[in-house]
């Protein structure tokens, strides 16, 4: 297949579908037809005794193992020539770097823009180099057709074309522990002039706090609008009351400046009664850039 | 010979012949038939507890967000489930039960080769189990990482994932001493006349799965030492921190976990090979055929492991070769099936619960088989890759297939050595209560997957809502259907209609000797003057 001709990587894909799908069901009607046709002609009460002893006719062996052999060589080529597509990255396609971690996605452009979102602009092709940072994720897009693992200490890549504009589906496809399943977000592909305009734009107001929470995936688990995921929302938590458990005995605290900044550097100390321990620890923030977190955080109210 | 003076009261049977009494009759016996209803007895009791957790599993996938427990406990579950299915049920259950109950008896034997041996290895198993059992409820608790163990993951989870893999390498050492004990049986204790070419097809693909047993288990052995060894002195194998690589884990899991799928087919294809010809009481349509493609699919299968990892990020050349590699074994099986199929032709069949479960297993099996090439063909594998795609088609294959094979031959087999049979109309019932269950559960999967549901997966999208749904009632009508096979088939084996030695009709060799069979199965070393399947010398009308 021409990787010129390929339009997108679901073109090149859902024909090969068609093609196993379409000869499968063929074969499997045709199993069980002649199945069901000898066992109601066959049956005892209407043949009492076999009326045939044949043990085999090397014709049909012959028969029935050249005629599937050829084929699955069909399936095979024919797979293997939609897969090149997946691999062959168009000329001129955009890059993005994902990085995945538990249980979070970040997207970040050449320009240095980074969004937890993946947004793209509609009818150009776009190359995205996978990261993992701790353990294995995998980068699925079920409308692309695309899925290849993110695995640590090594990059991977994937591409595709977001033919129309809208929102797509993104999952993290290899198990990866407690928050696998909520580890989703979406490809935004939009209108190529409304992409290059939020490419550029310099969110000049954002909080740098909020950029390095996206950046180290922690809204992933904390939601900054009161909404529930696997750790505590971050708005509201400044000042309010919360329950763990320390030294096996259950205590109160009010959330403050101290308890913010020790519960990001040594996450498992004080874990918030009815919430699972198992944030990992971030050994590579620096003081300051903690100091700027706990700063944003309290400034949701 | 007249069965009546056979029943499990009289003392030549092997129920009653022993000088002890009780369980150590039973747990120190070497007697084949003994061992094989200790581990019948011991998988079907994992398989029920497993059936249990699936269960669990899909009432929580019932409706999106939290139905019934928390996002830890269904993954652990999910693991438990996985781990116990294969490792606990399915992988010992076809040798172990039924090939220690039948294989002896089939070839003209009094016993395998090393009795000892067959008992060490149960013994192994039961160890292994409790080991298993043991890492769910102490340390971090019940592991967490999918039964496929996958690195950096398992190697910095918190539960007990060190004891239960432990217990898993004890499973395997079973699985290789079972293996090394039917290869040398098969070899050396034939009857007289029981040539290769009379060799029932049971034992053919026993002995095709006794090779994948003794050489893929070590490798299975030595991969789960490494992750302890990973985990406890944090040797760096497998984590790129320490300059390992994760892929390298995935190829040598695979390597083992692959041909353990041909453990688990390759018998279950040998009971239908029994079960279609003595049924339709006509010679089984190319033996010749049916045993090669055994030996095929277990040479074959063993060069495929790759067709996991398409989407790991090995070379693009490697999924070439293990795309093409896995097409071929497609073939073998084609060619079974359609030896089945061509083996009703003009035959007289009668459709009794031994036989439904294994025409349901060649529909089944079928599906299974198919949608295996959408998976091995490398674009469209892409897609379905970790979806609940392959979840459908792992259990159209697993049970589907072995399992209904294997619900087919507690059907077939049981009687003989219980001496009684179960009720035939509620066993057919059971059968179509859990084919249907079984397809409306497993289709539905499959269709989840092509929209892009992943597996594993705790919670999902609304758009998912409505097909998981169907899927969790299917499950509640194979339960039922399950439920009432099994109190159907016991209370048969306690307290049902006797059987004679030969109720179904069939030429194999296990069916000239009493139900149950004397404790050495025949009174004098038997000669084999036909093939497995010439039901004219059966002595049959």
């Amino acid at each position: 297949m021409d990787p010129n001709l390929i339009t997108s990587t679901q073109a090149a894909v859902d024909p090969v579908f068609m093609f196993i799908f379409g000869a499968c069901l063929l074969l499997l009607v045709g199993i069980t037809a002649v199945m069901v046709w000898f066992v109601i002609r066959y049956h005892r009460s209407r043949a009492p005794a076999p009326t045939s002893c044949c043990e085999g006719n090397v014709w049909l062996e012959i028969a029935w193992t050249l005629l599937p052999t050829l084929l699955v060589l069909a399936m095979f080529y024919y797979g293997w020539a939609g897969y090149l597509a997946l691999r062959n990255v168009p000329k001129g396609a955009m890059e993005v770097t994902a990085t995945a971690r538990m249980w979070s996605w970040n997207f970040t452009y050449t320009n240095g823009k980074s969004s937890s979102k993946l947004y793209v602009p509609a009818g150009k092709p776009v190359k995205v180099n996978l990261v993992a940072t701790d353990v294995l994720h995998g980068f699925y897009l079920p409308a692309f057709r695309v899925k290849r693992d993110l695995v640590p200490g090594m990059t991977n890549y994937a591409w595709f074309i977001a033919t129309k504009p809208g929102s797509y589906d993104l999952f993290c496809s290899q198990y990866c522990g407690t928050g696998h399943s909520a580890m989703i977000t979406t490809v935004e592909a939009l209108p190529p002039a409304e992409f290059l305009a939020w490419l550029n734009h310099r969110e000049g107001g954002e909080h740098r706090g909020k950029e390095l929470l996206e950046k180290h995936g922690c809204l992933g688990c904390h939601s900054l609008d009161g909404s529930a995921k696997i750790g505590p929302t971050f708005k509201g938590i400044y000042r309010s009351s919360v329950r763990f458990m320390a030294a096996g005995k259950p205590m109160t605290a009010t959330v403050d400046d101290a308890y913010l900044t020790e519960s990001i550097v040594k996450p498992s100390a004080k874990i918030v009664e009815g919430f699972p321990a198992i944030m990992p620890t971030y050994p590579d923030l620096t003081v300051e850039e903690v100091k700027v977190m706990v700063e944003f955080i309290e400034g949701l109210k | 010979m007249n069965s009546s003076e056979y029943s499990p009261a009289t003392p030549s049977s092997f129920w009653n012949d022993t000088g002890s009494s009780g369980i150590t009759a039973w747990i120190f016996s070497t007697d084949h038939k003994r061992i094989g209803l200790l581990y019948f007895w011991s998988v079907l009791s994992f398989f029920l507890v497993a059936v249990v957790l699936g269960l669990l599993l899909r009432i929580e996938l019932m409706a999106p967000g939290r139905t019934i427990m928390g996002p830890e406990t269904y993954n652990a579950l999910f693991t438990v489930h996985g781990a116990i299915m294969v490792f606990l049920f399915i992988i010992p259950g076809f040798p172990g039960a039924f090939g220690n109950l039948v294989m002896p008896i089939q070839i003209g034997a009094r016993d395998v080769s090393f009795p000892r041996l067959n008992l060490f290895s149960w013994w192994l198993y039961m160890i292994g189990a409790a080991v298993i059992i043991t890492a769910l409820f102490t340390g971090g608790g019940a592991p967490d990482t999918g039964w496929t163990f996958y690195v950096p993951f398992s190697a910095r989870s918190g539960t007990n994932v060190s004891l239960a893999v432990f217990g898993v390498f004890i499973v395997g050492f079973s699985s290789i001493v079972t293996g090394v004990n039917f290869v040398t049986t098969i070899h050396r204790l034939r009857a007289p006349g029981m040539s290769w070419d009379r060799l029932p097809l049971f034992v053919w693909s026993l002995y095709a799965t006794a090779w994948v047993q003794i050489l893929a288990t070590p490798i299975l052995g030595i991969t789960l030492l490494l992750i302890i060894a990973e985990r406890v002195l944090g040797v760096g194998l497998f984590d790129p921190v320490k300059g390992g690589d994760p892929v390298m884990y995935q190829h040598l899991f695979w390597i083992y976990s692959h041909p353990a799928v041909y453990i688990m087919i390759l018998p279950a294809m040998g009971v239908i090979s029994e079960i279609i010809p003595v049924f339709s009481r006509k010679p089984v349509f190319g033996y010749k055929m049916i045993a090669f493609s055994s030996i095929a699919i277990a040479a074959a299968g063993s060069l495929v492991w790759g067709h996991h990892m398409f989407t790991s990020g090995i070379s693009d050349r490697a999924i070439l070769i293990f795309s093409f590699l896995t097409f071929v074994v497609a073939i073998p099986s084609a060619i079974k099936v359609f030896n089945w199929v061509s083996t009703l032709y003009r035959g007289s069949i009668s459709l009794e619960a031994p036989m439904l479960y294994a025409l349901s297993f060649i529909i089944l099996f079928s599906i299974g088989g198919l949608t295996g090439l959408i998976l091995g063909a490398a674009a469209t594998d892409i897609h379905v890759h970790d979806t609940h795609f392959v979840v459908g088609h792992f259990h159209y294959v697993i049970f589907g297939g072995s399992g209904f094979a294997l619900f087919g031959a507690m059907h077939y087999w049981l009687p003989k050595f219980y001496g009684r049979r179960y009720a035939e109309k509620p066993a057919v019932v059971a059968w179509g209560l859990m084919f249907v269950g079984f397809n409306i559960t497993y289709f539905t999967m499959m269709v989840l997957g092509m929209k892009g549901m992943p597996r594993r997966y705790y919670d999902y999208l609304p758009e998912f809502a409505p097909l998981n749904l169907v899927a969790t009632v299917g499950s509640w009508i194979l339960a039922v259907g399950l439920v009432l096979m099994l109190v159907n088939l016991i209370r048969g084996l306690r307290g049902g209609e006797p059987v004679g030695d030969n109720p179904w009709g069939g030429a194999t060799l296990e069916w000239t000797v009493p139900s149950p069979p004397p404790t050495e199965n025949f009174p004098e070393e038997p000669v084999v003057t036909h093939g497995p399947y010439d039901f004219s010398k059966s002595g049959m009308p």
